[in-house]
């Protein structure tokens, strides 16, 4: 078993991301009795996590909070970590998955000259570091085993599970010096996402499709000259029953292809190969008929609800439950029921 | 102003693959350009038809006819070179980053590398951010829109897309950019663009031409490939008199299920 893990605690904006824990959880998986986990926390108000990371069960904590460090580029936090790695020599180095720490642990892998492995949904240890991780879209999944040490894994979000938190565990965090590097660009500002869970965070999804571009019951109002005009104002008047039934389970809502390559619904909340790829608890589609780049998406969700109007649908092959239906018959029916509860 | 742009051959996405003796069998499915890809070289060919300069294509491993290559030249890059490595090795080491990275110091006098985000084969997106590393160039990876682009000031400004957000990054050039779909509409290739690409004769660098060693320690090996358990139970349809029957049924199946 690993003898001495190292984690790294994403810390963007001052805030920790959920997955962080998950990737101790993960740590405590694969940790030998004696071995030991330590974690690493950069970037502003790093150091208010600090007590968070000992009742998690990390055994030390190294923060740099340096202001230089805000705005985050993986090439400063590189130079950070890999000057940390070759003090504390881990035997493993676990990230939570995002397209920052993927980038991160990459540019690691190529500094500590070491092996680095993504989006792993499976951590073992056989002497070294044994991994799974989907490819081909998760139509299959492959194992892999580390041959140079120490082994980067970035992990999927919301596959490890997040550890007993014990609030009597305290411990003092270590300082880390910065290490000079120069910047490798100027990041000029940062516009958040406002008041919506991130979809690869989120533990309930609804999702639509070509299904929910056409409600039978609307009319495009007549100053709209074009078809596509009239099509695409039709397309986002029939996608607010995505978001209405989103905020009333409190989930984050996605789309399939077929309406985000239109432009009816902004690309960054495609699910599928070319999109996000999503594993929530709860996963609803709407009017999606299920093509195969889709289900790369979404296929490891725990319960898929799928509501369409074609029984032949693909879509009904990966779900738990299927209703065929109209949309917009069911789905408004469905948040009263679930306001009722 | 030269370009370069990173493109992969991979399997059509809507094929169906199966597994044989644990290799990814894919039958008489066609190969094409990793879709990503396509939103890199457009955005480079965009900048070129702006600013002046040339595309130069570049990709590691593929067939004999490398598509993605192909697709590139079609789309309407100037140039096209494919670099090439024992199999075995692209399998097991990070050499198509030291690859790429060797070939873009060799074309020389290069601005800008572009790669699309990831591959959908491997999907490991570890190229970009790892050729970027090791030719110590800024790697502005997942960017959705190019702010601006300097090339007698020699800068470039983008948005990067991350899950909770944008970030707005100015780089100095040369920089490695990598792409996401929102970027742009990539274009068809036009019939001359085909026939061009049908005729190019594409040269080949060997390791060797990149002054790379042949002996790299592998860092990983495979053990096997699988195909996922499928999902045991069948779909439970719920059926009912009217709509609000349908829905009161789903929500108590969800409840008893503990879904919700």
């Amino acid at each position: 078993m690993a003898e001495n893990i190292l984690v790294y605690l994403d810390c963007f904006s001052g805030e920790v991301s959920p997955a962080s824990w998950e990737a101790v959880g993960a740590a405590q998986s694969v940790k030998s009795e004696a071995g030991k986990i330590n974690a690493v926390l950069l970037g502003p108000r790093a150091q208010e996590h600090a007590d968070a990371a000992f009742e998690y069960g990390v055994d030390e904590v190294y923060c740099c909070d340096d202001a230089s460090l805000g705005g985050f580029s993986a090439e400063s936090y590189t130079t950070q970590l890999a000057a940390l790695i070759k003090v504390n020599e881990p035997d493993l180095i676990l990230l939570p998955g995002n397209v920052r720490t993927r980038d991160l642990a990459a540019m690691l892998a190529v500094d500590t000259q070491s092996c680095v492995i993504p989006d792993a949904v499976g951590l073992d240890w056989e002497n070294a570091a044994v991994v799974t991780r989907p490819v081909h879209g998760g139509k299959f999944l492959q194992k892999l085993q580390a041959e140079k040490a120490p082994c980067i894994v970035v992990l999927r979000s919301r596959v490890f599970t997040v550890p007993e938190r014990d609030e009597t565990r305290t411990g003092t965090p270590k300082t880390l010096d910065l290490v000079d590097a120069p910047a490798a660009y100027e990041v000029l500002g940062f516009t958040p996402v406002e008041g919506e869970i991130p979809l690869t965070e989120a533990s309930i999804i609804v999702a639509g499709g070509r299904g929910v571009t056409q409600p039978a019951s609307l009319n495009a109002p007549d100053n709209l000259e074009s078809d596509e005009e009239k099509e695409a104002w039709l397309a986002q008047e029939g996608y607010k029953i995505v978001r209405k039934l989103a905020e009333t389970l409190g989930g984050a809502i996605g789309a399939s292809r077929a309406i985000v390559d239109p432009g009816y619904v902004p690309y960054q909340y495609q699910v599928g190969q070319t999109g996000k790829v999503v594993s929530p608890d709860l996963y609803f589609a709407l009017g999606i008929s299920g093509a195969i780049q889709h289900l790369a998406g979404m296929q490891s969700a725990k319960t898929i609800v799928a509501i369409n109007k074609d029984p032949e649908a693909p879509i009904f092959k990966h779900a738990q439950f299927g209703i065929v239906g109209d949309v917009f018959e069911i789905v408004p029916k469905l948040i009263e029921a679930l306001q009722e509860r | 102003m030269k370009i370069v742009v990173c493109v992969k051959e991979t399997i059509d996405t809507a094929a169906s693959l199966s597994l044989q003796d644990g290799s990814v069998f894919w039958g008489d499915a066609s190969l094409i350009i990793n879709p990503w890809d396509e939103f890199a070289v457009e955005t480079a060919l965009l900048l070129t038809e702006e600013h002046g300069g040339e595309v130069v294509a570049l990709s590691a491993g593929g067939g004999e006819k490398n598509e993605a290559l192909k697709h590139a030249l079609a789309m309407g890059c100037k140039e096209a070179i494919q670099l090439s490595a024992p199999e075995d090795m692209q399998e097991k080491t990070p050499v198509v980053p030291s690859m790429l990275a060797a070939a873009v110091q060799k074309i020389g006098d290069v601005d800008l590398v572009f790669f699309g985000r990831q591959s959908t084969d491997e999907e490991t997106g570890l190229t970009p951010p790892q050729t970027a590393r090791l030719l110590n160039w800024p790697a502005l990876t997942q960017t959705a829109k190019v702010i601006a682009h300097d090339p007698q000031g020699q800068t470039i400004e983008v948005e990067r897309l991350f899950e909770n957000g944008r970030q707005q990054a100015k780089a100095a050039l040369p920089a490695v950019v990598s792409v996401v779909k929102e970027i742009c509409e990539p274009r068809y290739p036009s019939f001359m663009g085909i026939r061009k690409a049908a005729r190019a004769i594409i040269p080949k660098w060997e390791l060797s031409d990149l002054e790379l060693s042949s002996t790299v320690d592998s860092a990983w090996r495979s053990l096997r490939l699988d195909v996922p358990a499928s999902r045991t139970k069948k779909v439970e349809m719920i059926s009912g008199e009217s709509a609000a029957d349908i829905a009161g049924t789903l929500v108590k199946r969800l409840l008893e299920e503990k879904v919700l």
